[in-house]
């Protein structure tokens, strides 16, 4: 039996099958899964914000949708992840509080999202699978093994994408 | 004008922070005690920075269910104030007010509380912000308005995660302001002040730091 590694918010981590990966209450920030599925080496990444060159203090690269997802590539590359073959599925993104304002912060989850299929495309990375948007926080599991992405969310059941 | 950097606060900035909701918590009971008829007090024992991974550890689990209640700052300062209590605790204080009539658990995929149940949970959150932003803004003579509350009841993390990506913006860290009730009422809830960064630089000049 594999374990269960955690990854906390602005925060991103490597994991081999048959260990599997997670991260609790995505709201606005995103979850994006990676995985080569030859290797069956993947990661998870939890990101906060859309754009590091927009931020003065960018150091934490788990933060940011771009650093993020190319500091996930990076690794899983150094742990023997085939870059060409890799694949990836993301969830989260929501708005979680319905304010009638025109402030940026209001869409910023849209915003992680758009940064995030960026970041990977601009990596040749296709998507095979979303769950993003809506006002609903997510709670994700990743297997690397067969790449299924569990979604919980609180009263919806769950859903494997 | 003082120049902040939130990774490295200084020790007497949350002193400031903290009294400032001792001085809120004063505020804000009267108005409680008058909304729920019974003895309240209300205290704050600490601030405290914390990291984003730690939040969930230090509010009692990533995946707990929480009832948060935002209001956005306009004025003199920008940002937002978040009063956070765990989901049974906001079930007490909805009974409580509603005369002691429990909360009735809903159907599978329905929101936990119906209109008039929400609606109780955001007067609770007002006025507690509200009291809080009146200390703030007496104390450091600047114009502060707060909007109406909104409120999302899910995952800590998932509700922490609007307040922890403003803080994203400005450093690694986030302000947690931790708040105790006792006497009739006995529970825990959590307030989150995001200044935006000149927010910050103006209340500390204000206060003469």
């Amino acid at each position: 039996m594999g374990q269960m590694i955690k990854v906390g918010m602005a925060d991103l981590k490597l994991c081999k099958a048959p260990d599997k990966i997670t991260t609790l209450g995505l709201g606005s920030c995103v979850g994006i899964a990676i995985r080569d599925p030859q290797t069956k080496v993947g990661g998870l990444a939890h990101i906060m914000l859309p754009d590091s060159t927009q931020i003065a203090s960018n150091s934490v690269k788990a933060k940011f949708a771009d650093t993020g997802v190319k500091e996930l590539v990076d690794i899983m590359v150094k742990n023997g992840a085939g870059r060409s073959r890799m694949v990836a599925k993301i969830a989260g993104g929501a708005k979680m509080f319905a304010f009638n304002s025109k402030n940026e912060m209001m869409s910023v989850g849209d915003r992680n999202v758009e940064a995030v299929k960026k970041a990977l495309g601009a990596l040749k990375i296709p998507i095979l699978a979303q769950d993003t948007g809506d006002s609903y926080g997510r709670t994700v599991e990743f297997d690397p093994a067969t790449g299924d992405f569990l979604i919980k969310a609180v009263g919806r059941g769950q859903k494997t994408i | 004008m003082a120049k902040i950097d939130l990774n490295n606060m200084d020790d007497s900035f949350f002193d400031v922070l903290k009294e400032l909701g001792n001085i809120g918590a004063g505020n804000a009971t009267t108005a409680l005690s008058q909304m729920l008829s019974m003895r309240i007090d209300m205290k704050v024992p600490k601030a405290e920075l914390l990291a984003f991974h730690e939040i969930g550890d230090a509010m009692g689990g990533e995946d707990q269910i929480m009832a948060g209640i935002d209001l956005l700052i306009e004025g003199d300062i920008e940002g937002s104030i978040m009063f956070l209590v765990e989901l049974e605790a906001a079930k007490k204080l909805i009974s409580i007010a509603m005369g002691g009539m429990p909360v009735e658990d809903k159907p599978e995929g329905e929101p936990p509380f119906n209109e008039m149940e929400q609606s109780v949970l955001m007067e609770f959150g007002n006025i507690i912000a509200g009291a809080y932003l009146n200390s703030l803004s007496t104390l450091t003579n600047l114009k502060i308005v707060p909007t109406p509350p909104a409120l999302c009841v899910d995952m800590l993390n998932s509700i922490m995660s609007f307040p922890a990506i403003e803080f994203a913006e400005l450093g690694d860290k986030m302000l947690l302001i931790d708040t105790k009730f006792s006497d009739d009422l006995d529970l825990n809830g959590y307030f989150i002040l995001v200044p935006t960064l000149e927010a910050y630089e103006k209340i500390l000049t204000s206060l003469g730091m």
